[in-house]
């Protein structure tokens, strides 16, 4: 296996990993990952289940500290700083890169409650009304809830949910924010909704996206990395790796790999 | 076989001749089942009804009976201020009445805050470590233990070496002790069942682990918490054998003013009374029975309330 002796450091890139590899006790989840995110676009990882993709976006802000007996090797430099460093803060990474999950997760508190407790744990409190609905507009939701935001949150529909977990995210004003599979559990409208949501951020943020759903990776993403399922040889253990990554329109156009081409077209996974 | 299987397919193995045979085993479950409830419900009711029958003329006007009938006790809440008193019918279960408001005012401000924390730590912070095993092991183990050990602990700690005397602090401090446990694995529960989403949400939004759990998860499982420690409750105030045990007075007439007073309680005024020969008691316990179960009835709707006004905001 190459090393890598030095890590460029692309001003365009916001993150740098280096020879990734994450484990839970003595399973390999997913290794050997080296990619630079670019700064301001929209990186999709996709792949098969079980192949490490979404305990890969879990480490960029350290969400995997969470989990017991997980371990990250190799490294994630953020702006320069590698993200594992002793002296790092994971409370001030997760501040400054959000993440929005899988399935809607609003508290089960007012719609308005859900974005000042992000403001407030990170002492936002001046302007409260005003970064609630900066928040809400930039998340496309501010029209349709500016009357009910004493509302519970659990009222909302499946998308207006995920879209006020979205806007939670970005009232602490972070700049980056990660996506763990954020339509899987919504209808084709409330995808779309997100998606052309996601167009909007990017203008501000880095935006990372783990999806199941090809059509997704290609319309909306950049950058996409495929990953995949590797079996050791005595067919025990099967580990995660990066098979190829590109830019979106060389990926689904002109894979590098013929492992790609046919998990894209469908062939495979 | 694929024979078989062809045949499965054909709509004649859907007249297996076998609908009359099962509806028969089902009702015969059924039945038994119907059974166990009535037997259930029906020694419950003879409780409720034998204990009603008795207890009731103590607690109406028209009280004729007894030897000794100088002095009428009119209504319900005579009964519930006077003294108790040499004669039946003119025992009041004023103190001991006092005595269970006492210990529950007691159990209550101790238990809620050594309660509650001791389940925030052990399922939040704890590490999940062997220590952490054994002292969940030994709490479980606790919540089971005969409450006649608990006096013996009381009166050993509270009432000799902290120096508390028999009264009421020493009392409800044995008590706290006896559902402390409970209170602790309910609590647990509650907090278990609080999504880990929501930890997740709030700590990717920045939140430090000490805010994501007292402003997010805490809340969230406050009533289950509380439902816990109004069911530990309702078992405090129908205890009798440790309040004996620690050394409770049996006969009290007057009312405990401090927490350093000598007291009774409900449970063992009822006990007492039921000790005389003489009928006419048995009248007056009974009426004590009906007021704990009223004080139970009234803590257990309490539970239920708040169970089912805030479960579904989760």
């Amino acid at each position: 296996m190459e090393t890598k002796e030095t890590v460029q450091v692309n001003s365009e890139s916001v993150f740098n990993v280096t020879d990734l590899s994450v484990s839970y006790g003595d399973f390999v989840a997913i290794k050997n990952v080296n990619m630079d995110i670019t700064k301001n676009k929209i990186t999709a990882f996709i792949g098969p289940s079980g192949c490490g993709k979404s305990t890969l976006i879990r480490s960029f802000n350290r969400m995997n500290d969470l989990i017991l007996g997980a371990k990250v090797n190799g490294t994630i430099t953020y702006q320069g700083v590698d993200l594992y460093d002793k002296m790092v803060d994971p409370v001030q990474v997760r501040r400054r890169i959000g993440m929005v999950f899988q399935k809607p997760n609003p508290f089960p508190k007012t719609i308005k409650e859900n974005i000042t407790f992000g403001l407030k744990v990170n002492n936002m409190t001046d302007n409260m009304d005003d970064r609630v609905e900066k928040a809400l507009t930039q998340a496309a939701l501010w029209d349709e809830v500016k009357d009910d935001l004493d509302k519970n949150a659990l009222e909302l529909s499946g998308g207006q949910q995920q879209r006020l977990c979205i806007a939670r995210t970005i009232a602490v004003e972070p700049d980056t924010i990660l996506m763990d599979e954020p339509c899987s559990a919504l209808d084709p409208v409330a995808t779309k909704k997100i998606e052309d949501l996601m167009q909007e951020l990017v203008k501000e943020f880095s935006i990372l996206i783990v999806t199941h759903n090809m059509q997704q990776a290609s319309r909306s993403s950049d950058y996409c990395a495929f990953f995949t399922t590797k079996t050791s040889d005595d067919g025990k253990r099967r580990t995660g790796e990066l098979v190829e990554f590109n830019e979106t329109s060389v990926m689904f156009t002109t894979p590098d790999k013929e492992l790609t081409e046919q998990y894209i077209s469908g062939r495979f996974g | 076989m694929p024979e078989s299987i062809e045949k499965n397919m054909s709509n004649e193995t859907l007249i297996t001749g076998k609908k009359a045979e099962n509806a028969i085993k089902e009702s015969l479950f059924l039945f038994t089942l119907y059974i166990c409830v009535t037997i259930a419900i029906l020694t419950l009711m003879t409780l409720i009804y034998d204990v009603l029958s008795t207890g009731t003329t103590r607690l109406t006007s028209d009280y004729e009976v007894g030897l000794i009938t100088k002095i009428q006790i009119d209504n319900p809440i005579d009964f519930l201020t006077t003294l108790d008193s040499r004669y039946p019918d003119r025992a009041g279960i004023g103190p001991a009445f006092a005595g269970t408001v006492w210990l529950m005012i007691i159990v209550v401000s101790v238990t809620f805050p050594f309660g509650t924390g001791a389940a925030i730590y052990l399922q939040e912070f704890a590490p999940k470590n062997k220590i952490t095993r054994f002292i969940e092991l030994n709490l479980t183990n606790l919540a089971g233990v005969p409450s006649v050990i608990y006096g013996l602990l009381g009166l050993a700690v509270f009432v000799r070496l902290a120096g508390f005397g028999r009264s009421v602090l020493s009392g409800g401090l044995t008590l706290t002790l006896l559902i402390l446990p409970v209170v602790i694995v309910a609590s647990r529960e509650a907090l278990k069942a609080v999504p880990d989403t929501i930890r997740q949400g709030a700590l990717a939004l920045g939140a430090t682990k000490f805010q994501a759990v007292f402003r997010q998860v805490v809340p969230s499982a406050i009533p289950g918490m509380v439902t816990g420690m109004v069911l530990g409750l309702s078992r405090a105030i129908g205890e009798t054998a440790p309040l004996i045990f620690m050394g409770a007075l049996t006969y009290v007439n007057y009312f405990p003013d401090t927490p350093l007073s000598g007291f009774t309680a409900i449970p063992i005024q009822v006990y007492n009374w039921i000790g005389y020969p003489q009928a006419e008691w048995k009248e007056t316990a009974s009426a004590g029975i009906i007021l704990l179960l009223g004080l139970l009835l009234i803590m257990n709707s309490l539970a239920i309330f708040i169970r089912n006004r805030y479960e579904k905001d989760l």
